[in-house]
């Protein structure tokens, strides 16, 4: 005989729960935490380097690097000065609560004041798994063209501050700015946004500012 | 490319409701999708087929239930299906918006025996 059992529940709620566990973690250490998302190239790891040398001189920093496969980016991170932890995801698109599960107990976070996660670039897969950090940060770049915040909305929808990078480029490509900003305004009303270029350092001061401002904050 | 990790979750919640109610065998699965969900039907299906082989959920028929999107303007209040590149209110062009539905994404029952 056939039986209907109601359930309704979250399919990503396992990695919901881990989330929860890893927030409650962070938040026993007094650790701050950002999730970088972008896609390949956007400068990810550029704006890992920026913000270590940036605040080094007050924060103490811990960087988790996730990519499919080398520790190029851990390397970047603690050769500019900061504690980095790599998690190769083997094929995996994304970061998951456990992974980074697993990164946060191998880390001193007693000597950390602030952690940056680095997600794998995709504008897709990330969006979906929380992870627990506290803010997450969509880096957008010139390069990639005005249209993504249409294309990829999930991802949009869902950051707490937004950084433009490479506008130094914005004389040689075409990027209408008004119309990436209408897309991000849509899906995000009054979203922070930081426009910068980790090349020439134009705009980070606003960028160290508000990480500053959130972590004496939290 | 996320779909094998939300199959495995699917598989998960539908195993150990099965068998809290002591049931023999998975035969249908409840799946609540909202359009802005990132997830392709034809992908779970595919993994769906290889992990749950051996389960007592093998075999079993998934069924995905597409919640459309649909936006209220903040301003006006006109509930609306968002456009492929235009979220904004198509009657007083504010984007002061908020997703009404859209966003689903649960198991929402099974059907065992």
């Amino acid at each position: 005989m056939t039986q209907r059992i109601s359930i309704v529940e979250n399919i990503l709620n396992a990695n919901d729960q881990i989330a929860a566990q890893n927030r409650i973690l962070l938040n026993k250490h007094s650790v701050f935490s950002l999730n970088f998302m972008a896609s390949p190239g956007a400068g990810k790891t550029s704006l890992v380097e920026r913000t270590i040398q940036g605040l080094q001189d007050n924060i103490r920093l811990g960087v988790v690097d996730g990519d499919i496969a080398t520790s190029l980016d851990a390397d970047r991170a603690a050769a500019a000065g900061a504690i980095a932890v790599q998690i190769n995801t083997g094929g995996q698109c994304h970061l998951d609560a456990v992974m980074l599960h697993n990164a946060l107990i191998s880390l001193k976070l007693d000597e950390l004041d602030l952690l940056i996660v680095e997600n794998v670039g995709n504008l897709v897969c990330p969006a979906s798994f929380q992870l627990g950090t506290h803010k997450s940060i969509l880096i957008a770049s010139v390069p990639e063209g005005d249209d993504k915040p249409y294309k990829y909305p999930g991802i949009y929808r869902g950051v707490d501050a937004l950084v433009i990078n490479k506008i130094d480029l914005l004389p040689y490509v075409t990027f209408n700015m008004d119309y990436f900003r209408k897309g991000v305004e849509i899906l995000n009303p009054g979203l922070v946004t930081f426009p910068l270029s980790c090349r020439t350092g134009e705009g980070l001061d606003h960028w160290l500012t508000w990480v500053r401002e959130q972590v004496a904050g939290a | 490319m996320h779909e094998l990790p939300i199959t495995e979750s699917i598989l998960e919640i539908a195993l150990r409701h099965a068998r809290q109610a002591n049931a023999r065998r998975v035969t249908t699965i409840y799946l609540v999708i909202g359009q802005m969900a990132t997830i392709i039907d034809d992908s779970v299906q595919f993994y769906w087929d290889i992990i749950a082989k051996d389960s007592i959920a093998e075999g079993a028929q998934l069924l995905f239930k597409r919640i459309p999107a649909s936006i209220q303007c903040q301003v006006c209040s006109l509930r609306y299906s968002p456009n492929q590149d235009d979220f904004s209110c198509p009657d007083c062009g504010s984007s002061k918006i908020k997703v009404v539905s859209g966003d689903e994404f649960y198991l929402e029952a099974i059907d065992v025996e």
